[in-house]
């Protein structure tokens, strides 16, 4: 199993190559330069300023000069300083917004687990039945929603008119003075909006992948058997079944991280969180080329770490990897 | 009688009521976006500074925008944006997936090396993040938007193609084409990929859906279609300012888009499940 | 009951549960903005009395749209920044609420007959937020950085006028200009910052940039980033200790997500947009708990051409595009009437502002037959204006994210459409927007807006200087009359002077028509009504904001310094 693992990670290294070169060269496309955000149409602002602005940044060396500096340094985890006039380390403004966008997605994965999987496995179970037809619309329907959309619904519903959940943030703004369990709750509430329309989308897809794949398990030769050695339906189901049909669903939620991560972009910036697609979509307005080389970077590295798990957790699953075959 | 294979997929495709449903909504779209110069009430772009947000009425069925102008007619024409945006994306997605997949099926090796670890740092990247990154530092035009999403969206048909291509390689056929003298070319064209073409349509009915949502995220974050060009996407973003006082600004251009990708996922399972008739029972 | 039933229903409660325990329940908030009812019925007797009692306590939540990028004030450019700076230090001066300039720091000033020299006689006792005193080193300092080449800062060209600072007395300070230079005093409002802190670093490293200390009304707290950023009230501030104890920004990067946790009362205070001002904040309810302000922005929108550009080289082509659009229409569509047309570069109200100008009116008419003057007819009956085979045709380039911008180039398109002339809107983004097509005057026209310093220096955007590339007067307008008049009022203290100067510019820019003024539109501020103390006056109503308090029964946040 650890061979396995061992290649799986070596596998990567091209993989963290392509990504940083694609990730340089969509940057090249950008036609304006940071240095004429800070001087703003101020009428106060002359061009002697701006070029020396632009000395600052070192934006006059040559291209696959600045590609390699870049390279040298990112693999010494330094990302630069940022373009925007805070000018703080890159890899400070990606790290302290990621937590709360991992925390995000790994809540949403986590309500999409354990919300398809029973979906699921009763629709497969039952196919075709008013439980089957019934969450194979309201699936569809999750699908085709516009998540930005169904956030403003709710957070205009659920927000607003019923007051129940708060609309932005991750917390209340006196979340300091309050208790630990308090300030539990408080975070909790803060997210459950957030997260459930995170979630909202690849429960469609989840559902109907686990849907397929029990279907198909069902339908292999060695569950027709069990059926005839006379085990329970339930153990035959839940024991041999799931454990089968399961085991590419889990590939498949390493798939499904880049979908979060971009996805985001969007409910961070309508919820107010300040998460890592926040950052990204307000670097790439104001043309923070270093910030958003790094967010487009780790965003790849994420995925890649997701499917590094999916590998782990399938090989833990499957008697055939873990023997080392 | 016997059937043929095209006649007995049509029936079971007939037969399943949600592919069905999906197909109008489809043909519904067409026949709107075509005759939108017929069809819309009101000049999309005719301002009125008098109705500005005005609520739904005889006149105004959907309601006016913040500079009066007349919704429904807005959406309308807003609908020729989603198709045109739709269809040329996947269009471009599924070419370069078609070249890329069948390259790497058919010719293996080192080629498929190549392709293959290509798609995987692609498929690496959340592709909103790129779209994004892209689109806000080229001018963000229709043809643009249509290239980006194109150019973000044909791994999944590479993979198929390449898939069909692997399996297809080596049957009978193939090789009677071969054994008759035929180019490369010639066998990956006319033989291996008129029978792959079922995984590819599928995908491609199901990435359409995917484009239009992604079109009207982008124009919702202000990178999409630009004003005054109506887009559903944008006609929403309006909503989302005004979504106390203006909730038909929110509510119609998203039950359009959310009928619309419904349509073509319903439209797309139903092609797939017509196609494979294990999924049905 | 058979397996299959049993499985199906069990997963469908797990289900249910899973699902129902992600709704929360209804719960006494502590974030709701009602106040208890019954203390407010009980102390209505106290509430008379104790309403024009200013006390100290509480804290004042605002919400902003962008989060502070560098909190050393001469670094950053953006308003976010500058809100944050403009609480934490002091410049030398400042403005009143009539927008004259008083001193700040500086207790007094002489400016020499000659007009060159100005002495500025500093406060004595005043603390850094440190407890170290403040002097005129700080000051001198401040100076050397504004003028510093390795100082990233957008705004030292004022100080490049300086020939020479000195102090005279550790509390006085004297500037020399190469010679009288009339924004001089103005641009002494930057905030000074201390030497001890940053002397001998390197000033873009500095913690201050994220820990900023200064002289001013609050002191900084914390910034949370992208969160929120917190002042507290600085005790030993020289002008008295602000009554709000706690000045608390929110950052919320959607306006329509910030109005409603103003609705829910998260935040006290917000600039609202003329749809949220005229629709959403009409109630009674809301009346109650919030109070509306509107006044003059010092800022105005305009379409600027490019002057290069032969179809516009024609004054009267110009005037012709004045003269079809309606301007209250603009005013109407854009601001919900919340305006007022402009009609040059100056604010209505103010004292370089020429109030024998009228706006160009709405007259259709009289722009076809300036254009047909200018030779431009339909003479193939396209419904287009064409000369010499060429229909007239143009792109209006605006920037992306103003959505003002936007509404107003539509509404230009669609008044232009009506006398014949085809436009196209493009928006841009901000950046791609300068560099590309402003800097390089790579466009026909722009609608674009100005913010109104209180000193009306014309000098970057309209002298003919100033049309290099990357500079202000990018539309390359070249009038020496016009040149002659800036300069004069530059180089001079004296207001008269000034004036007559001003209103002379003005009535040339009006019969040229390089931009066409567009608006002035009005700043909408919605407060929670528990703020007491609010004046709106011509500078806004910001400028006491030290003398803003809560009574004591009203008071929301239990602050405990």
């Amino acid at each position: 199993m650890w061979v396995y693992l061992l290649k799986r990670l070596l596998a990567m290294i091209p993989l963290l190559i392509g990504i940083t070169l694609i990730s340089f060269l969509v940057i090249q496309l950008a036609p304006g330069s940071p240095v004429d955000l800070q001087t703003e149409m101020n009428p106060k602002a002359s061009p002697e300023a701006r070029a020396r602005l632009e000395k600052l940044y070192g934006l006059d060396k040559p291209l696959h000069v600045q590609y390699f500096l870049w390279l040298s340094r990112m693999l010494r985890l330094d990302f630069g300083r940022s373009f925007s006039t805070d000018a703080r380390p890159v890899a400070d403004k990606i790290l302290e917004r990621l937590p709360i966008t991992i925390l995000i997605n790994v809540l949403s994965l986590a309500l999409i687990l354990a919300a398809a999987v029973p979906i699921g496995i009763v629709s497969a179970v039952r196919p075709n039945s008013l439980f089957d037809k019934s969450t194979t619309v309201f699936v569809f329907i999750g699908f085709a929603t516009p998540t930005f959309w169904l956030a403003l619904l709710c957070m205009m519903f659920f927000g607003v008119h019923l007051g129940w959940l708060p609309i932005s943030g991750i917390s209340s703004y006196n979340a300091d003075q309050m208790g630990d369990l308090a300030w539990l709750w408080d975070r909790t509430r803060h997210l459950i909006l957030p997260v459930l329309i995170s979630a909202f989308g690849g429960l469609a897809g989840f559902s109907r992948y686990m849907r397929f794949n029990m279907l198909e398990v069902i339908g292999q030769d060695y569950i027709t058997t069990a059926r005839a050695k006379g085990l329970s339906e339930m153990r035959v189901i839940l024991k041999h079944a799931l454990r089968n049909a399961l085991m590419p669903v889990i590939t498949i939620l390493g798939l499904s991280v880049p979908g979060l991560i971009g996805g985001s972009v969007i409910f961070e910036s309508i919820f107010a969180i300040p998460g890592m697609g926040q950052l990204f979509y307000q670097s790439v307005m104001a043309r923070d080329y270093p910030v958003i080389m790094g967010a487009l970077v780790i965003g790849a590295v994420l995925t890649l770490v997701g499917n590094l798990l999916a590998d782990v957790s399938y090989a833990l699953v499957d008697p055939r990897i873990r023997a080392g075959r | 009688m016997k059937e043929t294979l095209l006649s007995e997929n049509w029936r079971r495709f007939r037969a399943n009521k949600l592919a069905l449903a999906g197909s109008l909504v489809v043909l519904l779209l067409f026949i709107v976006s075509l005759a939108a110069p017929v069809l819309a009430p009101h000049d999309p772009e005719a301002i009125n500074v008098k109705l500005i947000l005005s609520q739904p009425s005889p006149e105004h069925p959907f309601g006016t925008d913040q500079l009066g102008r007349d919704v429904l007619s807005r959406m309308i024409y807003g609908s020729q944006i989603s198709l045109k945006v739709g269809f040329v994306a996947v269009g471009i997605a599924t070419l370069i997936g078609i070249v890329l997949g069948a390259l790497a099926g058919f010719y293996r090796g080192w080629v498929d090396i190549v392709i293959m670890r290509f798609v995987d740092v692609m498929l690496c990247f959340p592709s909103f993040f790129l779209i994004l990154a892209v689109i806000a530092f080229l001018e963000p035009s229709i043809w643009n938007i249509m290239a980006v999403i194109g150019l973000t969206g044909w791994m999944g048909v590479a993979r198929l193609v390449r898939a069909e291509f692997l399996s297809l390689r080596e049957r009978e056929f193939v090789l009677a084409a071969r054994a008759a003298g035929a180019g490369d070319m010639r066998i990956i064209f006319l033989h291996i990929l008129r029978n792959a073409w079922a995984p590819v349509v599928v995908s491609a009915t199901l990435g359409v859906a995917g484009a239009i949502l992604t079109e009207s995220a982008l124009s919702f974050l202000g990178i999409g279609v630009q004003p005054p060009t109506p887009s559903w996407g944008n006609i929403l973003t309006e909503g989302k300012d005004n979504l106390q006082i203006a909730w038909w600004l929110s509510l119609y251009p998203g039950l359009a888009i959310l009928v619309s990708v419904l349509g073509f996922n319903l439209l797309g399972e139903g092609i797939q499940a017509a196609l494979n008739p294990k999924l049905r029972n | 009951m058979n397996i299959r039933n049993r499985i199906a229903r069990t997963a469908l409660l797990a289900l249910m549960i899973l699902i129902f325990t992600s709704c929360s329940q209804k719960e006494e908030s502590s974030e709701s903005s009602v106040q208890d009812p019954t203390s407010q019925e009980t102390s209505l007797r106290e509430t008379a009395k104790s309403m024009d009692e200013p006390v100290y306590g509480d804290a004042l939540v605002e919400g902003s749209i962008g989060d502070a990028s560098n909190l050393i004030p001469m670094l950053s450019s953006d308003s976010s920044s500058h809100a944050i700076t403009g609480l934490v230090y002091n410049g030398l001066v400042k403005y009143d609420k009539d927008i004259n300039l008083v001193g700040d720091l500086a207790e007094k000033w002489n400016i020499s007959e000659d007009g060159t020299v100005i002495d500025f006689h500093l406060r004595e006792g005043v603390k850094w937020h440190d407890g170290a005193p403040f002097t005129a080193e700080d000051a001198l300092f401040t100076y050397k950085v504004m003028i510093d080449p390795q100082t990233p800062t957008a705004y030292g060209d004022d100080f490049l006028q300086v020939r020479n600072a000195e102090l005279i007395d550790p509390y006085i300070m004297r500037v020399t200009y190469k010679r009288p230079f009339a924004p001089a005093l103005a641009s002494w409002g930057m905030g000074v910052v201390p030497k001890h802190l940053l002397e001998g670093k390197d000033i873009i490293q500095s913690p201050l940039a994220r820990n900023p200390v200064g002289t001013g009304p609050y002191k900084f707290e914390r910034w949370i980033t992208g969160r929120e950023i917190v002042l507290r009230a600085n005790p030993d501030y020289f002008e008295g200790r602000p009554y709000i104890s706690e000045s608390k920004t929110r950052i919320i990067p959607d306006s329509a997500t910030m109005f409603l946790e103003l609705d829910a009362g998260g935040i006290d205070l917000m600039g609202l947009t003329p749809i949220q001002y005229t629709r959403q904040t009409i109630s009674e309810d809301w009346k109650r708990r919030f109070n509306k302000y509107s006044y003059l922005a010092s800022a105005y929108t305009y379409l600027g051409y490019n002057l290069l550009d032969s179809k516009f080289k024609d004054k009267r082509v110009r005037q012709a595009i004045s003269y079809a659009v309606n301007k209250q229409e603009i005013i109407d569509g854009v601001l919900l009437g919340l305006g007022e047309p402009a009609s040059g570069p100056f604010k209505p109200g103010t004292w370089p502002y020429n109030p024998n100008i009228k706006p160009y009116e709405y007259n259709p008419e009289r722009a076809k037959e300036l254009l047909r003057e200018a030779g431009w007819e339909d003479t193939d009956g396209d419904g287009l204006l064409d000369k010499d085979g060429e229909p007239f045709r143009f792109t209006i380039l605006t920037n992306q994210g103003n959505e003002s911008r936007q509404k107003t180039g539509i509404i230009i398109q669609y008044s232009l459409k009506a006398i014949g002339i085809e436009v196209q809107v493009r928006t841009i983004e901000w950046a791609a927007f300068l560099k590309e097509f402003v800097d390089k005057k790579k466009f026909e026209a722009v609608i674009l807006g100005w913010t109104i310093p209180p000193d009306p220096d014309l000098f970057d955007v309209w002298h003919s200087s100033k049309s290099r590339p990357g500079e202000l007067n990018f539309i390359s307008y070249r009038n020496e009359e016009v040149d002659r008049l800036i300069e004069k009022s530059r180089y001079t203290f004296d207001r008269e002077v000034r004036k007559e100067c001003l209103y002379k510019i003005q009535e040339i820019l009006a019969e040229d028509q390089p931009y066409a003024f567009l608006y002035v539109p009005q700043a909408l501020v919605a407060v929670s009504s528990r703020i007491r103390g609010i004046e709106p006056a011509p500078l806004g109503i910001s400028y006491n904001r030290i003398e803003w308090y809560v009574p004591a029964n009203e008071q929301k946040y239990k602050i405990a310094y």
